[in-house]
């Protein structure tokens, strides 16, 4: 079988034969280097999948980015002539026959807020984020000629572009797409008649998004196992680069909680096709009483849903954060302050993420000594984070920084989760909560922590990776202003939506015309969306820079251009499946020897420990 | 040696653990949700037909035969390998069906998925759970038709790590079931 011969040839090479009884069959060890040319497309190569990943994650980036510029038009310019989008809306727009002037569909807003949220969540930053680099660095970084199971990780990544086409697909039905919120409670996502889309569209969210539940425990199942069975001869678990750590804690949180989330979705696919009432009772839809359906709890589906939907966000976040660990020391040329106490906080953010999930539901009429323990808990993740926080800035703190695109995404990724955690603070205390929840204000919190965050831990790691996928270099100018751009513009988008929040302006709404009491804020929703437009174009920015850098970016000459210390940048430029041409290195060292001594600026885990040096991070 | 390529357990082995752990969370979820509900009173009570009684009999019965083929064919006696495999494979069968005469029962008195919370819950998590055990008939199959073919009649380690790794998730629904009654009785 195809998947155990990159296993088996590094077995053969570097060691003995192990104890663990190979067979007959598994002597292929040449195969994979022609892959590259047969396989591209269904390769089973980490680092094409990897790419696969990556490409699919930007696309959906794109729409979703898209629709919430439309959503955004609504919210800036109420009443303001839409007709122009008609050509691609088509009946989404309704034309005043009189007027002429086009509006945006009610039912199409919903939609689009639903599908922006899913998308970003799902698609862009938990399959294009962890996909992408899970699959590109882990074996790389691990000393590994590619996953436990290459072929279960195509699978992985085929799955996710089904739960795409699917989703994608059902952009187009009549009915439109579910437009019950990224949250699907019922009964919005269980009863057709509820709304339009939660007839077909709901029908097809909910499958698109098992297949991607699919995905994501076919993916994680390997890494987990990639990581602690495939190690090199050396790399001991404190050794490997924060990235890995935090890999594979995202992978384990995924692989806890998605099955909780798919069987909620299950019930709900009950709810709809058999007659079951799991999260129906005595509900009134258009004025008649669905008689038969009781006996439910709506609140039991947010349980099971935000037991994944809290979990999940620090599924997003986790493999920023890795990634900005490796990129802030190898850039700051300074070795992580705190390697051990990193790792712990990235295992403590893990165990306490499990426990804090009812603080996305203090208003749901919770008992409030119920609430009191869930605010307890989601105020002890502050400490951990804040652990991190401090360790990023003192990883940075005098060091001889480099602030090229990649470090300036990671600095920009610090500031975001600074003042994102802050909010989430308030958030997290049920008291205050009553005020703010389903306010601009949380809107304001979860996109400046996670969505903003996010992105620029994945933008700083496509530009500090980007040579080792295509042994080439981002063109470093339009980084820069992809940066500044980006980094203003989000504060100017999410910033003002704090204030917005604050005066009790709710999210979800499709307009506020009819309530004078937030016509002051006009102007800012103005600011707001103009400030989403012209972001929105530095991200575009940053998507002609990538295929441009494919294919015209400055060639990489050396193998290890940031003068780091990990592994990856010990195989070939162009390296084949399998990676390295002879034996896999083995590692002597943890990764962080950086401006650690005298005579060497830094030194590659791959270097013996000199006589009597001990080695860092222990 | 901790830290060698060379690994104590298989990886296949080590990912199909895993990928258990994640079906464990299925289960857990909607057990921890019938207790939840339950807890919020309005819960009709109704007996478990007899077959469930069977059916545990014999996925246990299937578990135990599964095992001595196992040993059988470590010890490489093929014919009593093939034995155990198919009698257990039968057994397996058996559960299925007593699972679907067990629905069928509970339907005869009129309890169907949708009559009240507690039977939409009973049906779906012994169907949810029968749809793992389909998976485990098609490892089952594919471990005979291995073992009946003349290619394969020598033990070797690879064959032997398929057939653990099939039996390994075979005693994961069996033990799985024994949960889910377990948990019933105790919830009546
Ligand atoms: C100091 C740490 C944090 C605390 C105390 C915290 C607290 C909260 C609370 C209490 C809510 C619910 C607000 C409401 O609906 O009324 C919330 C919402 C949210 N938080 Fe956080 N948070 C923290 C960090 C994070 C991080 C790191 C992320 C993601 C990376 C995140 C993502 C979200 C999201 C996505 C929502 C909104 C979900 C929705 O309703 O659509 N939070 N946060
Ligand atoms: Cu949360």
């Amino acid at each position: 079988m195809a998947d155990t011969t990159i296993l088996e040839k590094d077995l053969h090479g570097a060691h003995a034969h192990g104890e663990h009884g190979h067979d007959d069959h598994d002597h292929h060890g040449d195969r994979y280097q022609s892959a590259f040319i047969d396989n591209y497309m269904f390769s089973m190569d980490h680092k094409t999948i990897a790419k696969q990943f990556l490409i699919t994650g930007m696309f959906w980036a794109i729409i979703g980015a898209a629709m919430s510029i439309i959503f955004r038009l609504q919210l800036g310019f109420p009443g303001a002539d839409m007709s122009w989008l008609q050509p691609l809306l088509g009946g989404w727009i309704n034309i005043d026959p009189a007027t002429g002037t086009g509006t945006l569909s009610q039912e199409f807003y919903y939609a689009l807020v639903t599908m922006h949220g899913t998308i970003i969540v799902f698609f862009v930053l938990t399959a294009g984020l962890s996909g992408t680099f899970s699959n590109l660095l882990i074996p790389l970084q691990i000393g590994a000629r590619d996953m436990a199971s290459p072929l279960m990780n195509m699978l992985s990544y085929w799955f996710f572009f089904l739960s795409g086409l699917v989703m994608f697909i059902s952009l187009f039905l009549n009915t439109g797409p579910f437009s019950g919120g990224w949250t699907a409670y019922p009964p919005l996502s269980e009863l057709p008649q509820a709304s339009d889309g939660s007839k077909a569209g709901a029908t097809m969210w909910i499958m698109s998004l098992v297949l991607f539940v699919v995905s994501v425990l076919l993916g994680g199942i390997n890494y987990i196992t990639t990581v602690l069975n495939m190690r090199t001869k050396g790399m001991s678990m404190f050794r490997l680069p924060l990235t890995i750590w935090a890999f594979l804690v995202t992978a384990i949180i995924g692989l806890l909680s998605f099955p909780v989330l798919a069987s909620g979705f299950f019930m709900v696919m009950l709810d709809r096709t058999l007659g079951t009432s799991f999260f129906l009772n005595e509900i009134y839809i258009a004025d008649t009483a669905l008689t038969e359906r009781v006996g439910g709890s709506a609140i039991l589906y947010q349980h099971l849903f935000w037991f994944l939907g809290h979990p999940e966000v620090y599924i997003i976040i986790l493999p920023a954060m890795g990634i900005v660990s490796e990129v802030l020391a190898t850039h700051a040329r300074k070795p992580i302050f705190g390697y051990k106490a990193m790792v712990f906080s990235i295992l403590a953010i893990a165990f306490l993420s499990f426990i804090v999930w009812a603080h996305h539901m203090f208003m749901t009429g919770m008992n409030p000594f119920i609430s009191n323990i869930f605010v307890i808990f989601t105020l002890i993740i502050a400490v951990p984070s804040a652990v991190k926080v401090f360790n990023w800035i003192a990883t940075v703190w005098g060091g001889a920084v480099r602030f090229n695109s990649a470090m300036l995404f990671s600095l920009g990724f610090v500031s975001m989760f600074i003042s994102g955690g802050l909010t989430g603070i308030f958030l997290g205390n049920a008291a205050i909560d009553i005020q703010q929840h389903d306010t601009y204000f949380v809107v304001a919190h979860f996109h400046i922590v996670m969505g903003v965050a996010a992105f620029f831990g994945m933008y700083a790691g496509v530009y500090h990776w980007f040579p080792r996928m295509y042994g080439r270099f981002m063109n470093e100018f339009l980084g820069k202003l992809h940066f500044w751009g980006t980094m203003i513009g989000a504060y100017c988008v999410f910033g003002p939506m704090h204030y917005l929040g604050m005066a009790g302006v709710p999210r979800r709404y499709y307009s506020f015309e009819t309530f004078n009491a937030f016509s002051e804020f006009d102007a800012m929703n103005q600011f707001i969306t103009i400030a989403a437009i012209i972001t929105f174009f530095f991200q575009i920015l940053f998507v002609v820079n990538f295929f441009y850098s494919i294919y015209k970016g400055k060639k990489q000459t050396e193998m290890n251009p940031w003068e780091a210390t990990t592994l990856e940048w010990t195989a070939p430029i162009h390296a084949g499946h399998g990676n390295w041409e002879g034996a896999i290195p083995h590692v002597h060292r943890w990764p962080y020897d950086l401006s650690r001594y005298e005579d060497r600026e830094f030194i590659p885990q791959t270097e013996p420990l000199k006589e009597g040096e001990k080695d860092g991070g222990h | 040696m901790a830290t060698s390529t060379v690994k104590k357990i298989h990886p296949k082995k080590f990912a199909l653990w895993i990928g258990l752990t994640s079906i464990v969370m299925f289960f857990a979820a909607f057990t921890s949700a019938y207790i939840v509900r339950k807890s919020q009173g309005d819960w009709a009570d109704f007996a478990l037909p007899a077959e469930f009684f069977y059916s545990t009999a014999a996925i246990l019965g299937s578990s135990i035969l599964l095992h001595a083929s196992y040993k059988a064919f470590a010890s490489e006696k093929l014919a009593l390998f093939k034995t155990f495999l198919v009698s257990g494979f039968v057994l397996g069968l058996a559960f299925v069906v007593l699972q679907y005469q067990g629905w069928l029962s509970l339907n005869e008195v009129e309890i169907f998925i949708h009559t009240n919370q507690h039977s939409s819950f009973i049906f779906m998590i012994t169907g949810f759970h029968v749809a793992h055990v389909l998976g485990g008939i098609a490892a089952l199959l594919f471990a005979m038709v291995y073992a009946f073919l003349p290619r394969y009649q020598a033990t070797t380690p690879r064959r032997l790590l398929r057939l653990e790794i099939i039996f390994t998730y075979w005693h994961f629904v069996d033990v799985l079931w024994i949960y889910l009654f377990i948990f019933f009785m105790v919830q009546q």
